[in-house]
């Protein structure tokens, strides 16, 4: 049998039918929706069609939940979405991980959590960064509404087979030095339209040290490099993560999925339409300066000024600078930040809030801060820990789960003018609110930010006399 | 779905690089009903400020009745929002030529009958200068024939064969699904006894 790429494996174990036009009809496995979905069942409901499989559908929401005095939503638009959420999934049966539930979290860091995220399933989800379930293996994507429309009423989708990219990477990452970093380098390196469209696998040294946590961090990203989806192979340590999650296969049968999952590699000639090699070495603490995640630079460099770039580079970071507020060749660590945040499906599982604290522990931070655990497991967790005491004595608030101040939906949002350092994954303009500026970064840099009150490079901090 | 064949109409040069999905639609805008429009959205923080209309480019009487847009590379990234797609079609928009597009952003404009037009970045540059300078911004975008006419300008223009089709006849994607109704039924049986790990359970 040919040499199969494991996307190549994921796409051939989906398919249903392949029409002459090379269009496949594709099985999907999972189904996420969140508040944003009423667009999808409106048109469910002017077909007046039923949900196909209710059972393999799960409702979340993360979008619009307020991070504070839950449950209640003073804003009757934001508790509508909310509220209709709820609605729609009870109408058709769907679990839903609501406000009040227990497990209820951000989409992403909710549904390998609760062992629905397995190697070797297609997920989809209106929501671009699907992609992130890839870090167990899975062929996981964003969708539009018209598409979670044709999912809740029949299962599938129509798809055309993408091309495959490889990204090994070799070497070991430094200290203090994340899949975020990793992530960024990546992006400002290939380009936000990098990897467009592509089923983009990582492989090598780097990627096999990664956490689960690290994994699902760098799937995330890659969105943002353009990639239709992203993908780790499953290892030992991705079917150790699945074990007795709520959801997951169990005894014998989990027995018999591991089997399976074992297969789900790379042949060892298995032909990628594009391959890049990179060296973990290379990778610094890595912070955006501009209004895309490509405008990214280690944080020990200057800020670009327009007089070094050709013409039409030039006047786009003219623009962005304006935007940003910054100067022009100065370094990125003169930068005063006015806010921090940590959360969001990039970076608020519990490593990353760890890591965090490793910086903040016994420290002031000089900004104030947000920090929105990626689900409310996690923010047990995070309890259990201490964690959330390290937070509140540096000054930070520690709040409830949900997309928050990644988007702002819940009124969780940044000021115009305002700079804010943040975990997230969308330094676009306006994304944190009207005339807000973000620098994306890992938490550990977020965390070194908040404490000295500017862009910081995690590793000049000086050690906390005790 | 409407369908898409050749539009004569006023073209919008936007000189933009990363027009992202964020920018298309801001997502305080989402959780209002579509019923209402949402062409009053489209860009709304480019083109209005707290002190009201900023002469955006868009909003200049020269370009009045728009419904196509040029822009540069990397059009429509981001967000999978749909509603960027609502945006611009409520606004009058049928069609938008740039170098790249943003993957889910394509998909979504297909299926609400938007042609996303792909050019190279010279011919984008060449399409921005031309309108720019020109005193009725007129355009010609034909999908029979992939091509874009403007002024004594002539480019063709790329799009994915199977999503011409299926704007030039206004074919939706679900009568299509429901005409396999039988092999999606036998799949799931072979899936659900093959690999029943797929499948939920929770105890
Ligand atoms: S945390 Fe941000 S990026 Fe992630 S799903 Fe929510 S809004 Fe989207």
């Amino acid at each position: 049998m040919k040499a199969r790429t494991l996307f190549d494996k994921l796409w051939d174990s989906h398919v249903i039918v392949t029409r002459d036009d090379g269009e496949a009809l594709l099985w999907v496995d999972r189904h996420f929706v969140h508040e944003g979905s009423h667009h999808a069942f409106r048109k469910l409901d002017e077909k007046a069609c039923d949900v196909a499989e209710p059972s393999l559908t799960f409702g979340v929401a993360d979008h619009y939940v307020p991070t504070r005095g839950r449950p209640v939503i003073a804003d009757p638009e934001i508790a509508g979405m909310v509220q209709r959420l709820k609605d729609n999934t009870g109408k058709h049966g769907i679990r839903q991980f609501g406000l009040d539930d227990p497990a209820q979290g951000i989409v992403h860091v909710v549904g390998p959590e609760q062992g629905l995220t397995l190697p070797g399933l297609l997920i989809v989800c209106g929501d671009s960064h699907t992609s992130t379930h890839g870090a167990f293996g899975a062929f996981a994507f964003g969708i539009g509404a018209s598409e979670v429309a044709h999912v809740l009423m029949t299962q599938t989708l129509w798809q055309r087979k993408p091309k495959r990219m490889r990204i090994i990477v070799d070497g070991a990452l430094g200290l203090h030095i994340s899949a975020k970093d990793l992530a960024l380098h990546v992006i400002a390196t290939i380009g936000t339209d990098g990897a467009r469209g592509q089923a983009l696998e990582y492989a090598g040294e780097a990627i096999a040290a990664l956490s689960m946590e690290g994994r699902l961090t760098l799937c995330n990203m890659s969105i943002e490099a353009g990639a239709r989806c992203a993908m780790v192979g499953p290892d030992e340590l991705t079917f150790a993560f699945v074990k007795d999650k709520p959801y997951a296969p169990k005894d014998d049968a989990l027995a018999a999925a591991i089997r399976e999952w074992q297969s789900l590699e790379t042949d060892a000639d298995a032909i990628f339409d594009r391959e890049l090699r990179m060296n973990a070495a290379d990778v610094a603490p890595t912070v955006t300066w501009g209004v895309s995640p490509e405008d990214a630079l280690p944080i020990t460099a200057l800020i670009p000024s327009p007089d070094w770039l050709a013409p039409k580079r030039g006047s786009y970071v003219t623009e962005a600078l304006t935007y940003m507020g910054l100067q022009a060749g100065v370094p990125l660590t003169s930068v005063a930040v006015d806010r921090v945040f940590i959360g969001s499906c990039t970076n608020a599982r519990i490593e990353d809030l760890r890591a965090a604290a490793a910086v903040l522990k016994g420290r002031k931070a000089k900004v104030p801060g947000l920090i929105s655990p990626g689900s409310s497991t996690v923010k047990r967790m995070a309890e259990a820990e201490g964690l959330d005491r390290i937070f509140t004595d540096a000054g930070l608030v520690f709040a409830e789960s949900g997309c928050s101040m990644c988007v702002g939906m819940n009124g969780d949002l940044v000021a115009a003018g305002e700079r804010c350092a943040s975990t997230t994954n969308r330094n676009f303009k306006g994304r944190q609110g009207v005339g807000a500026r973000t620098h994306l970064m890992s938490p550990a840099m977020v965390a070194a930010a908040a404490v000295t009150g500017h862009l910081t490079d995690v590793r000049d901090l000086p050690p906390v006399r005790s | 779905m409407e369908r898409f064949t050749t539009l004569t109409a006023i073209a919008c040069p936007l000189a933009l690089e990363n027009i992202d999905t964020d920018q298309l639609i801001p997502a305080r805008f989402m959780s209002r009903p579509r019923a209402a429009g949402y062409g009053g959205f489209l860009l709304h923080d480019q083109r209005f400020g707290p002190d009201g209309a900023r002469g955006f480019i868009l909003d200049s009487p020269a370009y009045s009745g728009t419904r196509i847009l040029v822009a540069r590379r990397n059009f429509g990234t981001g967000s999978s929002r749909e509603a960027a797609v609502y945006a611009l079609w409520d606004f009058g928009i049928r069609c938008v030529i740039a170098p790249s597009f943003g993957d889910i952003f394509a998909s979504n404009a297909v299926k609400n009958g938007l042609l996303p037009a792909q050019v190279s970045e010279i011919e984008a540059d060449q399409l921005l200068a031309v309108l720019s300078d020109a005193p009725a911004p007129m355009m010609t975008v034909d999908l029979e024939a992939n091509a874009i006419t403007c002024g004594n300008q002539s480019i063709q223009f790329v799009i994915d064969p199977v999503r011409r089709l299926q704007l030039l006849n206004g074919w939706d994607d679900l009568d299509l699904t429901l005409q396999h109704q039988a092999v999606i039924q036998d799949y799931r049986g072979r899936r659900a006894r093959n690999q029943a790990w797929a499948f939920p359970t929770i105890n």
